[in-house]
């Protein structure tokens, strides 16, 4: 992968609004910018604007207003068979009256093709998948798992530049769609082609992409490499979204650069990292992940602030310890701890003091 | 033939003087009926007819005995049913109104019963016997007549083409060259044929004796063959006086009391044509295998229906010819309309100086090979 | 079923409560558990039986039961054999074009009982569909039968007296016995029939054909009028075949005795010397119809005198059985062959119109949205609101010559007022009507599969580089076709039986096979043509039915996505 590719605005998107009805905007002033190579991942709700935005890409929508480029082109009003994107959809669309390798040979014949190639061409898409074998069976003779495979070597088979793929994964069974995840990042990797790929699982974006662009409300409302989504989340609805989060809502007592107190609604005070809040006074929600609380004093800052928690459940997980925890007026804190031989098991009911790094607890906005 | 004594009563019925009240209290003269239903089926053709029956004497004897009717308005497929109804071994029928033809493949297939006409109907009003009263309408045993009818032409008297001319023979239907535009003829052989061979030249009542050799029919439908294109062809009585109206044809053949209709009631611009009208008739067949109680019913109806005045009533709702010559003297104004029906009848004399009667012997051996003949002709 | 079950499913000796090893597998109880297998499963049939009863005997009653009586009644042709028994078993013997003395005698018996029976004018009606002139051959024979001889009964009689007393037939005929149990018949006086009438040994022996004639009277008597023998005087016929039987065995009064010897010998005495005259049966038959004396008529009643026929197949398909064998009708009265080419023809174009129409239809339903789909719907299915008259009346307005259409294109000035288009009562009218009665049952099943296409199949032929007809025509109509086969299938089949719609607008061109069928059935009472007809109609879908299923494939027919 060359790094000077990457830089470049492969797929670019610019002020794109997108309205159905003319009253409502499911797509609210989006801009975005792919490079070549990248794998970017649109999460989000549904409902909350990732898909049209694949589409508008794709062509199947139209944008009511802004540019979107495709190698510095004005794709808008390029229809999509001219596009030249590969599409793997949700249910795979491999057409049921065709075998495996007529529905390969599709794009090929449209392209006009010759015959060796086009044989050539398709034998190496489905080694790719490893479905050789299986060329001339029909899709419905064909598992979920191989039919997404056929669908991915056929969205490939043409070489494509740009592969878009809609929630490709969804029908799949958890171990198998794990290992889907792996296959096609790998095969994009290798191909050095450029996806985008839209999701609601988390799990499948921060395992997948290079980056991720988070979408609410037709809104992208953090776009950054999986680590940084999950660690510094930009806004409460990120928070919440990516990953599992404890949240408290207070008001800013004291700011100072990196560090801020809070003081809870139930009057404790905590230690947090300003992320999202300005002045103090301010009303802010922080947010603690379950894993980064600690009950081990040694390990916090001296001084720093720790609240008392009544352990109110406690599941045994294998490899973690699971605590629901009642905390400043939240019943519903968890707190995550692993399985360590010095650990102990802590009994519902039994009184502990919890405390986290200040830049663990992120105060972000009170949305 | 029969029909000539008719001419001289129908005669009578166009002097005002011949026309007396006869009209008398049936009720005193009803006997009773011991031992019988109290409900008749009876099978019309539905329509102006079938009101006509309706207003002449089933109100009248429903009235008098309270029993109750039912209608059933299929007699266009009578036989089929009356047949279909034996086999199932349950005769809903009680009385069936058929043409004088279906009467006679009744009475072949054993569906109608035998009447003995002396006995169960009335005698004429001028005390003449049955037989000659009714007489040449008593077409077979089983057969209760009611009225003649005629098939005949009606043209539109408003067609430019035809310069003043009127059609006033019945060859005008083949002359396309003075009476140009299309004609409707019934997509049937009956009638047809045998207006063909007068306009080809045979004499009326050699007709039938030219359509038994085997080349009569030829020569029939290559005379029709001259007008085939000119020609649209009607299943339903009631196509002709439609077509009439809607231009869409010039002249056509239709019952005459469909033309009566279309003339008198809906005032179009349309003229009959009396010249080889085909007569027929129209009748009752009492379904064979009654039980004793709906017999008697059907009897004790029979003779009060068929009775002089009954008969000559029923001329005052629609223009068919009463079967009784006793009847025809009576026969005065259309109910509603107050004109004289007796220029719309066929039984008028006026009407009657050329007419053919339908050979129901003919047609009932012939019908099925001359209709295939005539279909697969119609068909090239 | 169940041997698959279980020896596939529990291989032997592995199963969970398995008896003696080798032995028969043995449910927790104890039963075999083969037999305890087939009685949880016969209860799960019986149920489904039961749930289907009522499907199954409506099936039976309204389709099964109708076809079969209808296979039958294109075959059947009892009406011979059962009214003319004498004369078919006669002619069997007699293989002349115009059959001899024996075969006049038991067509006159055979007629004679057939007229008491008024059956004569039903075999009338059904030899006349063969041969024109039977029927009224039968009716008016049927008149005369009863005078036939009336020479021959007149001179006996006018012989002696004794002649008209039926008594005086019953003494010379009847078997002792016979007269025994009618004695006590009839002092009973039950109401019941006379016991029938049976012969003594003497007269079977030496008045044969006597005794045939008057057992002929006996039965019409005693069975058919519930009247009495010994009330009634025989039929003409009856004296005939006594004078017959004295002239061929003038000693036949030696095997009686008392008064009927002596009769007899009276008798065989005025029959030797020509006081009783000797008549001809054929020449009283040809007396009443030269037809009798015809080759034509007895070859008639030859040809159709078994009890099945393939006569009504034969009439079906323009052909007759003549007296060579089987061979073409005249090419003027060929009719049907014709028909069913046209019907199918037709319906082929029909159909052909009705997917032209309806796929774009259904297609722009399948696509727009829910409510305006629904609201456009009800649109499609207005025609299966409206009644039949509405919708004739409507096509007429709208296309006879002085119509609607014709006014506008006049108006319009595309043709000429004298040029006016004949669209009604032809082949045109006929496609236009039906086409308009049948598209719904184009479109419904189009656009129920059409439905079931996902948009994704054409979102992703594009995607693939396939512009808007080649994915249209690779992808979206190859998954449509079911919709049409089943369309196809729907309209055709509905419209090789229609036959209203053809009568009211088709003119004489426009009318299919249906229409015929319906004209013998309720018009010309050929039940059995119609019959005939119809398995033949019946057997041209089944065969095309087939050739779809081998060409096409019947999987490939869905009525909905």
């Amino acid at each position: 992968m060359v790094q000077a590719q990457r830089d470049s605005a492969f797929v670019q998107f610019e002020r794109v609004q997108k309205s159905y009805d003319g009253q409502t905007l499911v797509v609210k002033d989006l801009n975005l910018t792919v490079p070549k190579g990248e794998f970017l991942t649109m999460l989000g709700p549904s409902g909350s604007g990732k898909t049209t935005t694949l589409m508008m890409l794709a062509g199947f929508e139209t944008a009511t207003h802004g540019q979107i480029r495709l190698n510095g082109r004005n794709i808008n009003d390029v229809p999509p068979h001219k596009r030249g994107i590969g599409m793997v959809f949700q249910n795979y669309a491999l057409f049921p009256h065709m075998s495996v390798a007529e529905n390969l040979a599709f794009p090929l014949d449209v392209r006009s093709l010759g015959k060796a190639e086009k044989e050539q061409k398709v034998k190496r898409a489905l080694d790719m998948v490893q479905m050789g074998q299986f060329a001339n069976r029909r899709p419905g003779q064909l598992s979920g798992g191989q039919q997404q495979r056929i669908a991915l070597a056929r969205a490939l088979v043409f070489e494509p530049e740009l592969v878009l793929m809609d929630e490709p994964l969804g029908a799949l069974d958890k171990q198998l769609r794990e290992h889907m995840q792996f296959e096609i990042k790998h095969i994009a990797d290798s191909l050095g082609i450029t996806v985008v790929y839209v999701t609601h699982d988390q799990t499948e974006a921060l395992t997948m992409s290079d980056r991720v662009a988070v979408f609410n409300d037709g809104v992208i409302q953090q776009l950054a490499p999986p680590d940084e989504l999950y660690e510094a989340p930009m806004n409460s609805f990120v928070a919440r979204f990516i990953g599992e989060n404890n949240t408290m809502t207070g008001v800013v007592t004291a700011l100072d650069g990196s560090r801020c107190v809070v003081r809870l609604d139930s009057g404790d005070e905590i230690d947090a990292k300003p992320v999202n809040v300005a002045k103090v006074g301010e009303r802010t929600k922080v947010s603690i992940r379950p894993e980064r609380v600690e009950t081990n004093k040694a390990r916090l800052r001296p001084g720093a602030h720790t609240l008392t928690a009544r352990v109110e459940e406690f599941i045994y997980m294998g490899d973690m310890f699971r605590t629901r925890l009642s905390v400043a007026g939240n019943s519903n804190f968890i707190m995550k701890t692993r399985n360590a031989p010095d650990q102990v098991r802590l009994e519902p009911g039994a009184e502990i003091e919890i405390g986290w790094l200040p830049e663990d607890c992120r105060a972000l906005d009170a949305a | 033939m029969r029909i000539t004594k008719l001419l001289g009563s129908a005669a009578l019925a166009l002097l005002p003087m011949a026309a007396p009240v006869l009209a008398q209290d049936a009720a005193t003269e009803l006997p009773p009926c011991d031992g019988c239903s109290d409900s008749m089926v009876i099978m019309s053709w539905g329509g102006a007819y079938q009101n006509s029956q309706l207003k002449a004497y089933v109100e009248p004897y429903q009235a008098l005995t309270g029993i109750t009717v039912t209608w059933d308005e299929s007699s266009n497929e009578a036989i089929a049913k009356l047949r279909a109804a034996q086999e199932a071994g349950n005769m809903p029928y009680d009385l069936v109104d058929v043409e004088g033809p279906d009467s006679q493949r009744a009475c072949d297939e054993g569906l109608a019963a035998e009447i003995d006409f002396d006995e169960a109907l009335a005698p004429g009003s001028d005390g003449s016997s049955v037989e000659d009263d009714f007489g040449d309408s008593l077409i077979n045993d089983c057969f209760v007549p009611q009225i003649y009818f005629s098939t005949t032409f009606g043209y539109r008297t408003d067609v430019a083409e035809w310069n003043g001319q009127t059609p006033d023979d019945i060859c005008d239907i083949f002359d396309t060259a003075t009476f140009p535009g299309k004609r409707s003829l019934q997509a049937s052989p009956k009638k047809n044929l045998e207006w063909a061979l007068v306009c080809d030249g045979v004499p009326a009542d050699q007709v039938y004796d030219v359509l038994d050799t085997p080349e009569g029919v030829d020569r029939a439908l290559a005379k029709l063959d001259t007008i085939k294109d000119d020609v649209i062809w009607w299943t339903a009585g009631a196509e002709t006086p439609q077509l009439l109206a809607d231009k869409e044809v010039v002249m056509g053949s239709t019952y005459n009391g469909r033309l009566f209709s279309v003339i008198a009631e809906e005032k179009q611009p349309v003229a009959m044509l009396w010249d080889y009208e085909n007569f027929d008739f129209d009748g009752w067949i009492v379904p064979a295998g009654l039980d004793e109680a709906r017999m008697n019913r059907v009897m004790h109806f029979l003779r009060f229906a068929t009775d002089t005045q009954r008969l000559a009533d029923q001329a005052k709702y629609i223009a068919y010819g009463p079967a009784r010559a006793s009847s025809q003297p009576l026969v005065s104004t259309h109910i509603d309309l107050g004109i004289e029906m007796a220029p719309f009848m066929p039984t008028n004399p006026d009407n009657m100086k050329n007419y053919l009667v339908n050979n129901i012997e003919w047609w009932s051996d012939h019908q099925d090979e001359v209709e295939a003949k005539f279909q697969a002709w119609l068909g090239q | 079923m169940a041997d698959a079950t279980i020896s596939g499913g529990l291989p032997q000796g592995r199963g969970a409560k398995t008896a003696s090893p080798g032995g028969p597998m043995l449910a927790a109880d104890g039963t075999p558990l083969r037999a305890s297998l087939a009685r949880s499963l016969r209860r799960q049939k019986m149920r489904a039986l039961l749930l289907i009863a009522p499907l199954l005997l409506f099936i039976l009653v309204t389709f099964v039961m109708p076809i079969g009586d209808m296979l039958f009644r294109s075959v059947e042709n009892h009406i011979v054999a059962d009214t003319l028994p004498r004369t078919v078993a006669a002619l069997r013997d007699d293989p002349s074009e115009v059959p001899g003395e024996p075969v006049f005698r038991a067509m006159a018996e055979d007629l004679q009982v057939a007229v008491e029976e008024k059956t004569h004018t039903q075999l009338g009606t059904r030899l006349n569909y063969e041969s024109s002139g039977m029927s009224s051959l039968l009716r008016g024979t049927g008149r005369d039968v009863k005078g036939m001889g009336e020479d021959v009964a007149k001179a006996v009689t006018g012989l002696d007296d004794a002649w008209e007393e039926p008594g005086t037939w019953v003494a010379l005929l009847a078997d002792p016995a016979w007269v025994q149990t009618q004695a006590e018949w009839a002092a009973a006086d039950d109401k019941s029939p006379e016991p029938a009438f049976a012969a003594s040994a003497a007269a079977t022996e030496r008045l044969p054909r006597t005794v045939e004639a008057y057992q002929a009277f006996a039965h019409v008597t005693q069975a058919d009028d519930g009247d009495s023998v010994t009330e009634e005087e025989p039929w003409n016929l009856a004296y005939v075949a006594l004078a017959d039987d004295l002239r061929a065995d003038p000693g036949a009064a030696e095997a009686f005795e008392g008064d009927n010897r002596a009769r007899l010998d009276a008798l065989s005495a005025a029959v030797a010397d020509g006081t009783v005259p000797a008549v001809s049966y054929r020449d009283m038959f040809v007396e009443s119809d030269d037809a009798w004396g015809e080759p034509g008529t007895w070859s008639v009643l030859r040809t159709f005198s078994s009890r099945f026929t393939p006569g009504y197949y034969l009439n079906a398909v323009d052909l007759k059985l003549g007296p060579n064998g089987i061979e073409m009708r005249e090419p003027k009265d060929r009719i049907y062959l014709q028909l069913f080419v046209r019907t199918l023809v037709m319906s082929l174009v029909i159909t052909g119109t009705c997917i032209l129409l309806g796929y774009p239809i259904a297609f722009l339903l399948a696509n727009l949205p829910e409510r305006t789909a629904n609201l456009l719907m009800i649109l499609v299915l207005l025609p299966f609101w409206t009644s039949l008259l509405v919708r004739t009346s409507a096509w007429k307005v709208l296309l006879q010559q002085q119509g609607v259409i014709n006014d506008i294109l006049v108006w319009l000035g595309i043709v000429g007022d004298g040029n006016r288009l004949a669209l009604i009562n032809n082949q045109t009218g006929t496609i236009i009507a039906m086409t308009h009665i049948l598209l719904p049952f184009m479109i419904l099943p189009l656009y129920s599969v059409m439905k079931g296409i996902p948009k994704s199949y054409v979102r992703a032929a594009k995607s693939l580089g396939a512009n808007d007809w080649t994915a249209f025509w690779r992808v979206y109509f190859p998954q449509s076709v079911p919709g049409i086969g089943a369309g196809s299938i729907l309209c055709f089949i509905l419209a090789i039986g229609y036959y209203i719609t053809p009568e009211l607008v088709g003119g004489t061109k426009g009318v299919f096979i249906s229409n015929r069928i319906a004209y013998h059935i309720s018009d010309s009472l050929n039940w059995g043509l119609a019959a005939a007809l119809g398995t033949i109609l019946l057997a041209v879908v089944m065969l095309l039915y087939w050739a779809y299923d081998r060409l096409v494939g019947i999987d490939n027919v869905k009525l909905g996505g």
